[in-house]
């Protein structure tokens, strides 16, 4: 069978292989190469050696630090507000109501629709509420622009992580639910004692994909707040963005080498995750 | 008496719940009362349900689909994520195959480039895949499928390869043995065995796909909109001077699909989410 498989190699393998290589190996690594040079079209490349990164971390109006700071605060928050909500309705959701399903599938169903119409949807619904409340609209200041994005991310996040807990309570056995009960533990000692540390694995998947889902943030961004005012609420994503095709002739290499960075921070993390989630499993 | 609690409390989360679901459908529900209003009357009052004065019927909506090239953006939205789906799930389960059943160094190293391929930003890739694709004219809407497929082929492959360890060899080599060539048995055999990951791949990048904006618009631009890219340079476009009436109208028609894909088959996107996050 093997070998008679391996005859079929140009049916069953170069086609995902050659569109694998056109979309991610080769812009993967003429990526990593083009970050060490100066180009405007990729073909009038030249060598400038390390002169992209210095750029980043010399430039004047410190946008990548801004927008790395700005990320990073964001990220923090969103991943702390996402996982209380999202858990608290999990154990709402877990009780054998009736109902449940369908306030499941309400609370799930913005995690469906895309970035750019959610950035929209809330942009006339925030822009609605700050012309009420103090006449202006998101772009007035980076402050509502933060929360705008932290409460975006909310409401399309928190569905889907419920739904991981959720799975994940379900897991528990009862019988360590009622054994706890019988030993008269309160409520909220079951909570803490038996029930977070049996969804630990959970936990940790849901708190990584929200860390990467934030810091990865670019549609959402794009769409509600453009970065405005200023340049103030703008993200890594869309840093990297502007700085390939808003900010003129000879920053492209500029705009690939914070991609590098971008990519590293990135994988650092998923990495981190790989070891976390696996500890977690050895430990069951 | 502890039951008579229970049911109380159950009262009181019941409430709580259906307070948060009028919360969570607020944007979505103030999107489609404006879409029925006239253009003027929309940032003004964003909050006001349309009246006799500001009601337009169905005006937005055939402005929406008319006059930006919604429809076609529609159309090829829809085209792009079927034809993509399609290929990414025969080509990935045939690839995964290979993978697993051939083992040697080059299925081995395949299998890392796809695990890894997955925890790269798109920012990484975007400026000189757009180069690349340009140069090999795939920047169209039948090229930008087989795009997908490259981007799509690492989570895909992943899932399906995992699936793939678990399949007993047993049954291809009874087919085998009954004279099947390798196609047919993948065809008659084992790709009816990995349906349920199927459907979860066919879902995780039917999702990902009609809701990707950077993507297309780096690789059609604005004279081949797909819906979020219509929808984004409908807003970017024009400074102060949009037809916010036609922009709901986008919203909400953009909105829908996605709603009648839930309706339809909830139980397996819900299933299908959680595969990929957890194996992803």
């Amino acid at each position: 069978m093997k070998n008679n498989l391996k005859k079929y190699f140009p049916i069953f393998v170069l086609p995902t292989l050659i569109a694998f290589i056109i979309a991610f190996v080769a812009p993967f690594i003429m990526g990593l190469g083009l970050s060490f040079t100066k180009f405007v079209t990729v073909t009038d490349a030249h060598f400038v050696g390390l002169s992209n990164y210095i750029k980043i971390f010399t430039d004047p109006n410190h946008d990548f630090a801004n927008a790395f700071v700005f990320t990073a605060i964001f990220t923090l928050v969103s991943v702390i507000t996402v996982n209380v909500f999202a858990f608290a309705l999990a154990l709402l959701l877990t009780r054998k109501m009736k109902g449940t399903n369908f306030f499941r599938s309400v609370f799930f169903l913005p995690n469906l629709i895309g970035g750019i119409v959610l950035g929209y949807i809330w942009q006339l619904l925030i822009n609605g509420v700050l012309d009420k409340l103090v006449g202006s609209d998101i772009t007035m200041s980076s402050t509502y622009g933060f929360w705008g994005l932290v409460i975006l991310n909310n409401w399309q996040l928190i569905g889907y992580m419920m739904v991981i807990y959720i799975a994940g309570i379900q897991n528990v056995p009862t019988d360590l639910l009622e054994a706890a009960q019988i030993d008269g533990a309160s409520p909220a000692k079951t909570l803490f004692k038996v029930t977070i540390p049996m969804v630990m694995p959970s936990i940790t998947i849901c708190m990584f994909l929200t860390l990467t889902n934030s810091f990865k943030m670019f549609d959402q961004n794009l769409a509600l707040t453009a970065g405005a005012p200023g340049k103030t609420t703008q993200m890594l994503a869309l840093d990297i963005y502007k700085t390939f095709f808003g900010r003129g002739v000879a920053w492209q290499g500029v705009g690939q080498a914070k991609a590098v960075i971008f990519f590293i921070v990135v994988a650092i993390i998923s990495f981190i995750q790989l070891r976390a989630t696996n500890k977690k499993e050895v430990e069951h | 008496m502890a039951a008579g609690k229970r049911k109380s409390t159950n009262v009181i989360i019941f409430v709580l719940l259906s307070i948060l679901t009028v919360i969570f459908m607020v944007p979505m529900a103030l999107v489609l009362i404006n879409s029925f209003k006239s253009r003027l009357y929309i940032s003004v009052a964003p909050f006001a349900f349309p009246n006799e004065e500001t009601f337009v019927g169905l005006k937005n909506y055939i402005t929406g689909l008319t006059s930006s090239g919604f429809l076609w953006a529609f159309l090829r939205s829809l085209f792009i994520t079927v034809a993509s789906v399609i290929l990414i799930v025969v080509c990935t389960a045939m690839i995964s195959w290979y993978i697993v059943r051939v083992k040697n160094k080059f299925t081995k190293g395949l299998y890392y480039a796809f695990a890894f391929s997955m925890v790269v930003p798109f920012q990484m890739v975007m400026f000189t895949m757009t180069y690349i694709v340009g140069l090999l004219h795939l920047n169209n809407v039948v090229g930008i499928v087989y795009v997908y497929l490259g981007f799509g082929a690492g989570l895909s492959a992943f899932m399906f390869t995992g699936f793939l360890k678990s399949v007993p060899l047993e049954i291809e080599e009874a087919a085998t043995i009954d004279g099947c060539n390798p196609l047919q048995c993948f065809f008659r055999v084992v790709f009816p065995i990995m349906k349920p990951t199927a459907i979860t791949v066919a879902i995780l990048n039917a999702m990902w796909i009609w809701n990707d904006y950077l993507l297309p618009y780096l690789v059609l631009g604005s004279s081949n909109k797909t819906v979020p890219v219509a929808i984004q340079l409908a807003m970017q476009g024009a400074y102060g001077s949009t037809d916010m009436g036609g922009f709901m109208a986008m919203l909400v028609l953009a909105i829908i699909p996605i709603i009648i894909f839930y309706v339809i088959c909830q139980k397996y996107i819900i299933q299908g989410v959680i595969a990929g996050a957890v194996k992803g």
